[in-house]
């Protein structure tokens, strides 16, 4: 037998009817109130039902206020999470809404109840659905268009991915988290490097990683272009899973797991890219433009992009400065910041807030910065305030908020101003990404804290 | 859907790389719960600039996007193919595409046009010297003319399912409605530890 990739295992488990576009089964579909009401209004106007409404689980991250606020100001965004609830009653659809104690980031409840599992496919009108390729599960994410073709047949027409090999070598050096590996590999590879692939995150520093590391590694995958990102199930993956609310209990446990252990990559099988990663060289990294790709180590320096040889990303270098108002030369440690953002489907989890905390202890933020904690979910909320987390965050100067994406997007009225900088442990550093004029630098959950400590760019150490 | 066999029309240059789905159409933009209303919201932080090449009285009307590598990259958000498409754009023409905006397009009502890079910097020198530039684009046969460029039937990668679909106009539900009997048989068959709501 050709050796295979174990993307391609589990994509062949999956396939309903083979083609240019396969037609693919889909296992698990989440859902928001974001991309979801034209989905739901399409399958309405057409007389069409959803074919398996089990097989969907849906929450409200996008819009949702953190504040406490049950319903947003915002006259839209209320009706959109409306729409949704009332999609979800007459479609039969699980939904964990606000107010519920399993609501939070799409991309944090699924992993938490237990429902993203290893071999699975999972959709969700989300980009960010590549993080559940963690437990080595095919997720990706969709248009509305697509939402409605699996609400009604629970499958997708997708052609199947190239494969990546992204090896990660030796052993991340103290400090240096999953966060930072995610920015060095996209410093190495571009934003296009995975395009068309979906990449296998392996080797010995991705095996080290924590099922957290292994989330925020595989939710940056899709800022290097790949539709997602995975990494093979392994003991870490079953013992995250073992006696989650949904996951297996007994003998589909045993049954489950048995399966779970066939699913990696054969030794001889052929990747059509390769990029191979030295952990120990990885530090702490800071973006300064309007990419993710665009980052240096915190003690660096803004590039100058007279270096840049390609003429169309050298003015793109030129119009992030500008855009970001910084000049090259300058030291990263020099750059003052007015918010400091730690949340986000890559860095709101449990373990995250466990970094941030023990940066803040005992400490309190710069004058005149602002900080904001927003939980993942209920769960990960209510677990850091039984730790005492919560307390540490407020004594520091932080905001302690409800669940939700809050800042990464600001459609909710969490919002960096115009011509503010913001320190953020999200993934993406888009103009007006956090507000229209909004200056967004992607950085780790401890160097966020570390940051809003100094009220410039440092690592912890630095502190 | 609109069957889309052909596609002629001028041309707007934006030659950017890494054009994200936020510059697109931002997200204040994603709080309605319809297919429609967003033209005023396309590329709304860039049309700020009064000579941002969309607001050139010489590009009303064109139907053809010119850009540079990783196009549409970041958010899956479908209302940046729906703003492209409700502003007047009918194709896109990059050397790149990011993988979940090239698969929204098509549903969208919209040619993604995948080139050489060769041919699209030909193109995109042809459209920036000349609003009037003609750019015919052949769906069903994947080829892309640009007189003016010197680009001759050149031809463009598009898988076939997709090309199919927007020459007819049948959407992808409408295509996969008619393997139901497929997906049962499937069902019937799928391993129970793939199952997540058992
Ligand atoms: S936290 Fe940000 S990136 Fe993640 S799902 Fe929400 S808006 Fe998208």
């Amino acid at each position: 037998m050709t050796p295979k990739t174990l993307v391609d295992k589990i994509w062949d488990l999956h396939v309903v009817e083979p083609g240019a576009s396969d037609l693919l089964y889909i296992d698990l579909h989440l859902l928001h109130e974001v991309s979801s009401p034209q989905a739901f209004a399409g399958l309405r106007e057409a007389g069409r039902t959803v074919r398996r409404p089990s097989h969907s689980v849906a929450t409200t991250d996008h819009d949702v206020p953190t504040d406490g606020r049950e319903l947003p100001a915002d006259a839209s965004a209320a009706q959109q999470l409306r729409v949704l609830a009332d999609n979800c009653r007459d479609n039969d659809i699980e939904l964990h809404q606000v107010g519920s104690p399993g609501q939070g980031i799409v991309h944090v409840i699924g992993p938490q109840m237990g429902l993203t599992r290893p071999g699975t496919t999972i959709v969700c009108g989300d980009s960010h659905t590549a993080t559940h390729g963690a437990f080595g599960a095919i997720a990706f994410g969709i248009g509305t268009s697509e939402i409605e073709h699996v609400l009604a047949t629970q499958t997708l027409r997708a052609r199947r991915p190239l494969s990546m090999a992204v090896t990660v070598t030796g052993e991340l050096g103290p400090g240096v988290t999953a966060k930072d590996l995610a920015l060095g590999i996209l410093a190495a590879g571009g934003t296009d490097a995975g395009t068309g692939t979906v990449i296998e995150f392996r080797g010995p520093a991705v095996r080290a990683l924590s099922m957290e590391g292994r989330m925020t590694l595989c939710n940056m995958a899709v800022e290097m272009g790949a539709r997602s990102g995975l990494v093979a199930p392994d003991e870490t993956t079953f013992a995250y899973l073992e006696g989650r609310p949904r996951a297996p209990r007994g003998d589909l446990w045993d049954e489950a797991v048995a399966a779970w252990r066939t699913l990696r990559s054969d030794a001889d099988a052929v990747f059509d890219r390769e990029l191979v990663v030295d952990a120990g060289a990885v530090v702490q990294r800071v973006t300064w433009g309007t990419n993710p790709g665009q980052s240096v180590p915190v003690d660096g320096v803004v590039p100058d992009p007279a270096g840049i040889a390609h003429p169309g990303e050298r003015a793109a270098a030129e119009r992030a400065l500008a855009y970001m108002d910084l000049r090259p030369g300058t030291a990263m440690r020099d750059i003052g910041v007015d918010v400091v953002f730690i949340g986000s489907c890559t860095n709101s989890r449990i373990e995250d807030l466990r970094a941030a905390a023990e940066v803040l202890r005992g400490r309190r933020v710069a004058d005149g910065v602002r900080g904001l904690v927003v939980p993942g979910s209920m769960l990960v909320r209510q677990l850091a305030e039984q730790e005492g987390l919560d307390r540490v965050f407020t004594a520091a100067g932080f905001e302690w908020r409800m669940p939700g994406c809050s800042m990464c997007v600001g459609i909710n009225g969490d919002t960096v101003g115009p011509g503010q900088r913001c320190a953020s442990t999200s993934n993406r550093n888009f103009e007006g990404r956090q507000g229209p004029g909004a200056r967004t630098h992607l950085v780790s959950p401890a160097t966020a804290a570390a940051t809003a400590v100094a009220g410039r760019f440092v690592t912890p150490a630095d502190l | 859907m609109e069957p889309l066999v052909h596609v002629t029309g001028r041309g707007v240059p934006l030659d950017r790389p890494n054009v994200d789905t936020d510059q697109i159409i931002p997200a204040a933009w994603l709080k309605k719960t319809t297919r429609t209303g967003y033209a005023d919201g396309l590329f709304e932080q860039w049309r700020q600039d009064p000579d941002f090449v969309l607001n050139r009285p010489e590009r009303a009307g064109a139907t053809v996007l010119v850009s540079g590598p990783n196009f549409g990259c970041g958010s899956s958000r479908e209302h940046a193919p729906w703003a492209l498409h409700e502003w007047g754009f009918r194709a896109v023409i990059a050397p790149g595409f990011a993988d979940i905006f090239r698969n929204n397009m098509p549903n969208a009502g919209l040619v993604p046009v995948l080139c050489e890079p060769a041919v699209v910097a030909a193109v995109m020198a042809a459209v920036t010297a000349d609003a009037a530039a003609e750019i015919r684009i052949d769906v069903a046969g994947l080829t892309v003319t640009c007189e003016a460029a010197g680009v001759r039937a050149a031809p463009f990668r598009l898988d076939d399912e997709a090309r199919d679909r927007l020459v007819s106009g049948l959407t992808q539900l409408e295509m996969t409605l008619r393997s139901a009997d497929r997906i049962a048989a499937y069902e019937a068959v799928r391993a129970p530890w793939l199952d997540v709501t058992a």
